[in-house]
């Protein structure tokens, strides 16, 4: 929020890039493919924390925006055999007007009620995922075939399958919305989120339609998760209903309170670290979600504001 | 000359109580109005009503010529009518920059640079004597400087009238004289109407003084007329000396 050091702060962003980009050169094949997937999962949650950390409205339905970006790509490649190209366009669009939508819907409620009304609004769309089965392929899922997921330009064919090609594509979608997310909350229109988010009343009596900028929130919100939903089905093939269940609304809000809400590269980390945690702790116990957990409340516990929330709050106060 | 404020009728029942009763207002610009009357008289519900914080159940406001009254908070807000809170509500967790910067951009929303902010905030923070304070978080200052960042918050809408609702509310004596200098400072490009229970300040300040009595307007004149007027001083100045 601080005007002072923009340089700093979009250093440290462009620095962040640099290091995923050199990572893809120096990680093993494993930890390779598990970033890639990290990164994409990570732009979900930096969608989530827009609307959580910025705007301070806690959804629980999140998973319909995901899912959204998911079938609206998978299904066009599927179903009605679209290029890679138009069917991200296709995901992030679903995904834009179904947040407009559920905005309009769900915005006329606040706090607990709100968490409520979107989680209810997700199960619906997990709901009709099941329900239309023949097209969605219910809870068994679809895989998008290798074929289609080959982009052209003229000549030059880029296969999605590659390793390579995956981990930079991933890494051009997170940089992209990463940027896009620092200018954002940068902008007048971020200061005027978080005013929201400290007194709507105050913001209300200063001359801001609150309702209009909450709605617009939603809707940048539920597009930058939609982006990740229809990567992630162009990227690593899978399209399954497991995306648009419950569970897929409470892992942003996790990742986002692990790495810090309000931050704008907290939820890369906080994705990141909890991946790693499992990825570790499953190699030594099968209760390895039991560790996961105490690991959580820990982190509550002693650092609430998460992990660059609290750096930020004890060494580094210009962290964007 | 038109007036820049009107009410006509203006009332607001809250259950069985009319905290305001049919009040016709007329408020001309460049005026300084004092509102004043006895607690629960319906003072702070009447500039509610006008800065469209609630809404009435009957009536009419007119600012500026335009009827007003179905209009939303935010949209009278940019029509030129600020509010500052009576219990302080600035921002805590800012800076004290940017809760000026807040109510800064609104007025030049036109295609405005980040400098031409930076500059506006630095003008209204200035004129309340807060820029030394600029980068500290609003919580941390002291009470009478938030009341101070509440009237700045104010300026910086740049408004044409500027509601105070009890702005000497808990401020010291030296800091109630410098802000009785700034509200006739103020009171050059903008309208003011004070909600203000501190009598010498309601004295020095008000052009004209309007006392409010159960939810109705009992008498309204210069502060000389005021003082001397029987009826005011039954229902809230107590009995003569």
């Amino acid at each position: 929020m601080s005007e002072a050091s923009p340089a700093k702060a979009y250093a440290l962003h462009l620095g962040v890039i640099a290091l995923l980009f050199l990572l893809s050169f120096l990680l093993p094949d494993y930890y390779h493919g598990l970033l890639a997937r990290i990164m994409v999962l990570a732009v979900f949650a930096m969608g989530y924390n827009i609307l959580f950390g910025y705007v301070g409205l806690l959804s629980l339905g999140h998973a319909m925006f995901f899912g959204a970006g998911l079938y609206g790509a998978g299904l066009a490649v599927i179903q009605l055999g679209w290029s890679v190209p138009a069917a991200m366009l296709s995901g992030i669009a679903c995904g834009a007007v179904l947040a407009l939508v559920i905005a309009l819907l769900a915005l006329r409620t606040t706090g607990v009620a709100f968490m409520i009304v979107t989680m209810m609004f997700a199960q619906v769309f997990y709901l009709l995922v099941l329900y239309f089965a023949a097209w969605t392929g219910g809870d068994q899922g679809m895989v998008v075939p290798q074929p289609a997921r080959v982009l052209t330009f003229g000549a030059t064919a880029l296969d999605l399958t590659n390793p390579t090609v995956r981990y930079m594509t991933a890494l051009a979608l997170f940089s992209l919305m990463l940027l896009i997310t620092l200018a954002i909350v940068r902008s007048r229109y971020g200061r005027v989120l978080v005013a929201i988010r400290e007194n709507e009343e105050r913001t209300k009596m200063l001359g801001y339609d609150t309702f209009s900028n909450k709605l617009a929130a939603v809707v940048v919100s539920g597009t930058i998760c939609a982006a990740s939903g229809a990567a992630y089905a162009l990227l690593f093939g899978y399209v399954g209903s497991s995306f648009a269940s419950v569970q897929y609304s409470i892992l942003p809000l996790l990742w986002v309170l692990l790495g810090g809400a309000a931050t704008t590269l907290g939820p890369l980390i906080g994705t990141l670290f909890m991946y790693y945690v499992i990825d570790i702790t499953s190699g030594y116990t099968s209760a390895y979600l039991l560790i996961v957990g105490i690991a959580l409340i820990l982190l509550v516990l002693f650092f609430p504001k998460g992990i660059l929330g609290s750096i930020r709050q004890r060494w580094l106060g210009w962290l964007p | 000359m038109m007036p820049l404020l009107i009410t006509k009728g203006l009332s607001r029942n809250f259950g069985g109580l009319r905290a305001v009763d049919n009040v016709d207002f007329t408020l001309m610009p460049g005026e300084i109005r004092a509102v004043i009357g006895p607690n629960g008289a319906g003072k702070t519900t009447f500039v509610s009503l006008i800065s469209g914080r609630i809404q009435p159940s009957s009536g009419m406001i007119v600012f500026d010529g335009a009827d007003i009254t179905s209009q939303p908070a935010y949209a009278r807000v940019r029509q030129g009518i600020a509010y500052t809170f009576q219990i302080t509500s600035v921002y805590a967790n800012l800076s004290v920059y940017a809760n000026v910067a807040l109510p800064a951009q609104l007025t030049l929303r036109h295609g405005p640079s980040k400098s031409a902010i930076q500059a506006a905030v630095m003008a209204a923070l200035e004129r309340t004597g807060l820029a030394d304070q600029a980068a500290m978080p609003a919580g941390q200052l002291s009470y009478g400087h938030q009341r101070l960042l509440e009237v700045a918050m104010g300026l910086a809408l740049k408004p044409r009238l500027l509601i105070l609702d009890e702005p000497t509310q808990g401020l010291a004596d030296g800091e109630i004289d410098n802000f009785i200098t700034l509200v006739r400072e103020i009171a050059k490009n903008a309208t003011v109407l004070l909600i203000e229970h501190n009598m010498p300040v309601v004295m020095h300040l008000a052009d004209r003084i309007t006392v409010f009595n159960a939810g109705k307007i009992l008498a309204e004149g210069t502060p000389e007329a005021i003082r001397e007027n029987a009826a005011v001083q039954e229902a809230y100045l107590g009995t003569a000396p």
